[in-house]
């Protein structure tokens, strides 16, 4: 445990090393430093792992502190750690997914110039994001929070030359930053709540000193919500992440689906006993990552880049992870949070693969029949898009379907079954995407055609791994079986008081017949089966029916294709209106005004000048006549008096 | 732990002037010499800073390294020199970028060097001056001392276009807050001779003084103006632009690292511990003004052409958290604001070396003129990356210490006002990261910008101590904010005391003006 540090160290030296000197080392040497700082990380991630299952289970947390980072008077804050199973599994899944994307990388940026400075600012955000997960209080975790926006600012924009990377790497920086305000604030409040932003200590102190339904507490909790929305990406700041999808794929893999985006869930399930203390926070956050979760998918229906589908099914299913959160299942949500790690990261780095093989192309119109060039991307490819849809036993059968059940279980039929829904079109977006890559007959041009190469083994090995996780992943939570819930089991301690404020306030703790259970897990299969059926007819059997179906409801299909214009609509109504007020402010009141003014000030005493200037004309007789006038005045006065 | 055997204060005041008046001997061909001269002075004062640093005690709030000499015995006045927790990391800033102000100058000035050197010595010995002195004829002296080189570094080194125009109005603009400033300190001395029979310009002595309420307003009002304007504080803050724009590299630096910090200063050394009551009188005022600076600079950095007129724009914004920090009256507050003094002094600073580094090469400071430079100066624009960077308020560089512990003071007094001063982070990162985007990103449009030649070796060296400053404050601000808390703890007391009679003076209840959260809530 007095190893934690190294964890995010090893990435941070990294990042020094091909940071300061990786235009100098061959790219050889920069890869294996990269990938090497992660190994060590994860390997280090391991031992603590194992360490902490030697522990009973409620004595499995540790708070390394290092030293006071910033002490003014009654505020202190240290620069500590909390470890405990919810931190291990982030670590895990960071530096286990992370250690992957960076091997992948290695092969997918080869040829790319700025190879150096790729691997240093991807260790710079394994650094930042594990900094996150570990941190012991919330200033800790902000700094990684910021980390990881820096990185992913740097990243998106990784090919800077490109105006539309330049622009999505600020947008999603500035965006991020709207979040973070709330964000802010909900740690000053917390601090002159609490005296402490020490995670240990505030939610001993919630659980002591507040009831449920708090004022305070809501607001704290609404307002770190407003930070998660920013960094997971859900309504109304989600905008951010289809443009992420600038950067090189296994930045949008590793930043945008694994890792960064998923810190808000993260947060919230820290949170919890806070969220638990305050249940109208909790009905936003299920209210917000519901309507999410269908808001997106909707949008993915009709996409046609590759990455860009891919990245409205993470907006979406980050949204099924709220909901998780929302409805008090924890677990389920982190749970969704690592499958979704292992197909999602999978999904992406397949997409990489696609567009490696064919130099560049991410519209699905001009791909097709693909499975016969790339088998080893396609079956990999079809194993994440199965375990997204839910189906068994693929893992995000598992996670999924957890969320769904408690959902229900938790009263909240509507979002129970806008999310079945959003399920549905989940399935239906997923298997259009592999229709249209992998099936049919080519659609690309024989140029790129003539060039398709299956991917290299630095991409092949990660791809097979995350295959098998995305198959494996979910098994260790498996209902109903007698000995199957081991994650529930490992994570449950950290959720321990946030269910016990819950099973006070409301109906939880009914569990129902198994056979019901069994009867949700079906429906939910059915309904995943379904999306897939229409898929498979609209895309395999009958080619010409999305067509009419397009024109048959032009005006949704154009509101779809163009994400419901909101990206236009907040150009229009936030951008350019502040824009515009800063240019007339500038010009009226800064110039006008305020420095004319100044000015004014200057030009009259020059004019006085001028015309007191005219007195002084160097005539003696003139002199002597004011002198008279003078004493006349005087005289007059005395003798007024 | 104040063994020093020599007045180490009056030796870094002295020194650069001794440096000017050795340099006046030097062979005006002898370019080389006249600046290792300058050079080594800088370093000598940066050494005797150091020893300071050193031997200063943490633990006590009062004046450290006191010299107090009779000066003008029949007037009062003395020559009183001390320095403690406020002033000690400004010092510590002016002479730590004394050295990089004459390397960043090196290669830049070529005309009449030796005259751009004294002038910059002078200055130098203005600024440590004034917050050194502890006498307050002796403080406008150094005051006022400190105005003629700057302006002189605007008119004969800055850009002929306007440069008359912008020193004169940088000139006369302070010139006309100072005059207030000295009527103040007149009034002060007579009432206090009045009042006690002690002639005398001692700060210490004013100190002991319990201001009438209508008397403290008056002389809030007398040096809030100076300061204001120095600051400067939203609405009189237009100078600065044209300063800056028109001055040379080296001298945008001072201006922005030191110059500006000097209004900020004198709040906290003067105005809120001499007029406690009058300082909780305006601080409605004061703070509307301080977060109008905040958001109002910062939109006016969005519609800014000019690379020097924009982060000068963000200057404003900048010290308007300062001085929201100085009006909270809560420790984390001041405390935030006199480390944010530092931070602006090393982020501004740094971004103002690297605009002159642009500008030598291009001879231009047009955002449109450049554009994809992150091709042709890769270093240089790591540099910028990282003080934009530092002054967006990214943790773990200093910025985010400064503005984070001024926003968590304020919440404590008032949460709408740090919601609202908080907006001025978000702008902050709009327009810094899009100036960024428009400079270094995208694809090199101009050919002039193509063969651009990247950081030589000097210029890294001098960057680099900025940046590990950045960074030491970032990850580890305590050592800093220790040697400091004693001394502001102790301004803080005197305004806390009568922060309550204050309020029911002048019927001045702050709740019905902005209430959103109780303040007192425990």
């Amino acid at each position: 445990m007095d190893s934690a540090w190294l964890i995010p160290a090893f990435p941070f030296a990294g990042f020094l090393i091909n940071g300061l000197w990786g235009r100098r080392l061959s790219k050889k040497r920069v890869g294996t430093v990269a990938c090497g700082a992660m190994a060590l990380a994860f390997l280090t991630a391991l031992r603590l792992f194992w360490l902490l299952l030697q522990q009973a289970p409620d004595r499995r947390i540790w708070e390394p502190v290092y030293y006071t980072w910033i002490a003014v008077g009654e505020f202190s804050v240290r620069a500590s750690f909390l470890l405990d199973p919810l931190s291990m599994v982030m670590v895990l899944v960071v530096t286990g997914v992370g250690l992957l994307i960076h091997i992948y990388s290695t092969g997918y940026m080869h040829d790319d110039p700025g190879y150096a400075r790729y691997f240093a600012y991807l260790n710079l955000f394994a650094c930042a994001m594990l900094l996150l997960v570990l941190a012991g209080n919330l200033l800790v975790l902000f700094v990684g929070w910021e980390g990881v926006g820096l990185c992913s600012y740097l990243l998106i924009g990784f090919w800077y030359e490109k105006r539309s990377a330049s622009d999505a790497g600020k947008k999603a920086f500035i965006v991020n930053r709207i979040g973070d305000f709330g964000f802010l604030l909900a740690i000053f409040l917390t601090f002159w709540t609490f005296g402490t932003l020490q995670f240990s200590e505030i939610f001993q102190a919630a659980v002591q000193r507040f009831q449920p339904g708090d004022m305070v507490l809501t607001g704290i909790t609404l307002l770190l919500f407003v930070g998660a929305v920013g960094k997971s990406a859900q309504l109304p700041l989600y905008v951010w992440l289809p443009d992420a999808m600038e950067g090189p794929t296994p930045v949008s893999a590793l930043i945008h689906a694994a890792t960064m985006v998923t810190a808000g869930v993260y947060m919230v399930a820290r949170c919890s006993v806070l969220y638990a203390l305050a249940p109208l926070s909790m009905g936003v956050v299920a209210a917000v990552g519901c309507a999410t979760a269908v808001f997106a998918a909707t949008i993915g229906l009709v996409q046609n880049d590759i990455k860009r589908v891919l990245a409205y099914s993470t907006v979406s299913q980050l949204g099924y992870m709220f909901l998780g959160c929302g409805v008090g299942a924890y677990v389920a949500g982190i749970f969704h949070l690592m499958t979704h790690a292992f197909f999602k990261a999978l999904l992406f780095l397949g997409a990489g693969s696609v567009i490696h093989a064919l130099g560049g192309e991410q519209d699905i119109r001009r791909m097709g029949g693909l499975r016969r060039w790339l088998p080893v991307t396609f079956w990999t490819f079809l194993a994440g898009s199965l375990a997204i849809a839910g189906i068994f036993p693929f893992a995000g059968f598992f996670s999924k379907d957890e969320i769904l059940f408690e959902t229900l279980m938790t009263g909240h039929g509507l979002l129970y079954t806008l999310a079945l829904g959003g399920a549905a079109l989940t399935a239906f977006y997923m298997f259009r995407l592999v229709f249209r890559t992998f099936f049919g007959e080519s659609r690309m041009d024989p140029e790129t055609a003539h060039h398709v190469h299956e991917a290299p083994g630095a991409m092949a090995v990660p791809l097979t791994i995350l295959a098998v996780l995305s198959l494996v992943g979910g098994w260790v939570q498996v209902p109903i079986l007698e000995d199957g819930k081991r994650f529930a089991r490992f994570l449950s301690p950290v959720f321990e008081s946030a269910r016990g404020i819950l099973a006070g306030t409301s109906e939880h703790g009914t569990h129902p017949s198994l056979w019901v259970e069994g009867a949700l897990m079906g429906l939910s299969v059915m309904v995943a089966l379904a999306g897939i059926g229409v898929a498979y007819r609209w895309y395999v059997a009958d080619p010409q029916r999305p067509e009419k179906v397009a024109a048959r409801f032009s005006r949704a299909y154009r509101w779809l294709l163009h994400k419901y214009y909101v990206d236009e609509l907040y150009q229009a109504v936030v951008v350019e209106p502040l824009k515009r007020l800063a240019e007339t402010v500038h010009e009226w009141v800064d110039r006008a005004v305020i420095d004319g003014a100044v000015d004014g000030a200057g030009a009259l005493f020059r004019r006085a000048g001028a015309v007191l200037r005219r007195i002084q004309t160097g005539l003696v007789q003139h002199y002597a006549l004011s002198v008279l006038a003078g004493v006349c005045l005087l005289i007059l006065a005395a003798l007024a008096v | 732990m104040e063994n020093v055997f020599f007045p180490v204060l009056s030796a870094m005041v002295f020194t650069p002037l001794l440096g000017a008046l050795l340099l006046v001997f030097v062979d005006r061909e002898n370019r080389p010499l006249q600046r290792w001269v300058a050079l080594v002075t800088m370093a000598v004062v940066f050494g005797f800073a150091l020893i300071v640093y050193g031997g200063f005690d943490p633990a006590r709030a009062g004046m450290q390294f006191e010299e107090w000499t009779p000066w003008i015995p029949a007037l009062g006045i003395s020559y009183h020199l001390g320095v403690d927790g406020i002033s000690l990391l400004l010092v510590m800033l002016t002479a730590f970028l004394g050295p990089i102000c004459v390397l960043a100058c090196w290669r830049d000035i070529r005309d009449r060097v030796k005259e751009f050197l004294v002038c910059l010595l002078l200055l130098q010995t203005g600024m440590l001056g004034v917050f050194l002195a502890l006498d307050l004829v002796l403080f406008y002296l150094f005051w006022e001392v400190m105005l003629i080189p700057m302006a002189l570094l605007i008119l004969v080194w800055g850009h002929p276009a306007r440069r008359v125009y912008a020193a004169v109005k940088f000139f006369l603009y302070t010139m006309a807050g100072s005059v207030f400033m000295l009527v103040g300190i007149l009034v002060l001395y007579f009432h206090q001779a009045k009042t006690t029979g002690t002639y005398s310009f001692d700060l210490t002595d004013f100190m002991a003084l319990r201001l009438p309420f209508r008397l403290q307003l008056w002389l809030f009002a007398a040096f809030g103006v100076a300061f204001a304007i120095k600051v400067p504080m939203f609405p009189f803050h237009t100078w600065l632009p044209d300063a800056h724009t028109e001055a040379p590299t080296v001298g945008s630096v001072v201006l922005a690292a030191v110059l500006l910090k000097m209004g900020t200063y004198g709040f906290l050394r003067f105005n809120l511990p001499l007029f406690p009551e009058a300082s909780v009188f305006f601080t409605p005022l004061m703070v509307a003004l301080a977060l109008a600076g905040i958001i109002y600079g910062a939109f006016m950095c969005l519609v800014q052409k000019d690379l020097k007129r924009l982060i000068a724009y963000s200057s404003v914004s900048h010290l308007g958290f300062v001085l929201l920090g100085l009006f909270t009256f809560t420790l984390q507050g001041l405390q935030g604001s006199l480390i944010q003094m530092i931070n602006h002094g090393l982020s501004t600073g740094a971004l103002f070396l690297l605009v002159g580094m642009l500008y030598e090469r291009r001879h231009t400071r047009m955002i449109a003129d450049f554009g994809g430079l992150s091709t042709p100066v890769p270093r240089l624009a790591v540099f910028f990356m990282i003080a934009t960077l530092a002054s967006i308020g990214l943790p773990g560089l200093n910025g985010f210490v400064g503005e984070f512990l001024i926003l968590l003071g304020t919440f404590k007094v008032r949460p709408l006002w740090a919601a609202l001063g908080a907006t001025g982070v978000i702008l902050a990162a709009w327009y810094m990261l899009w100036m960024v985007q428009r400079v270094f990103f995208g694809e090199v449009h101009k050919e002039e910008n193509r063969s651009l030649l990247d950081l030589v070796p000097r210029e890294v060296g001098l960057l680099v101590p900025l940046v590990a400053c950045m960074v030491w404050i970032g990850v580890a601000p305590t050592g800093f904010l220790k040697k400091s808390e004693p001394a502001v703890d102790r301004v803080l007391a005197r305004v806390q005391q009568v922060q309550q009679t204050a309020r029911e003076k002048t019927q001045l209840k702050p709740e019905c003006l902005v209430s959103w959260y109780p303040a007192d809530r425990k």
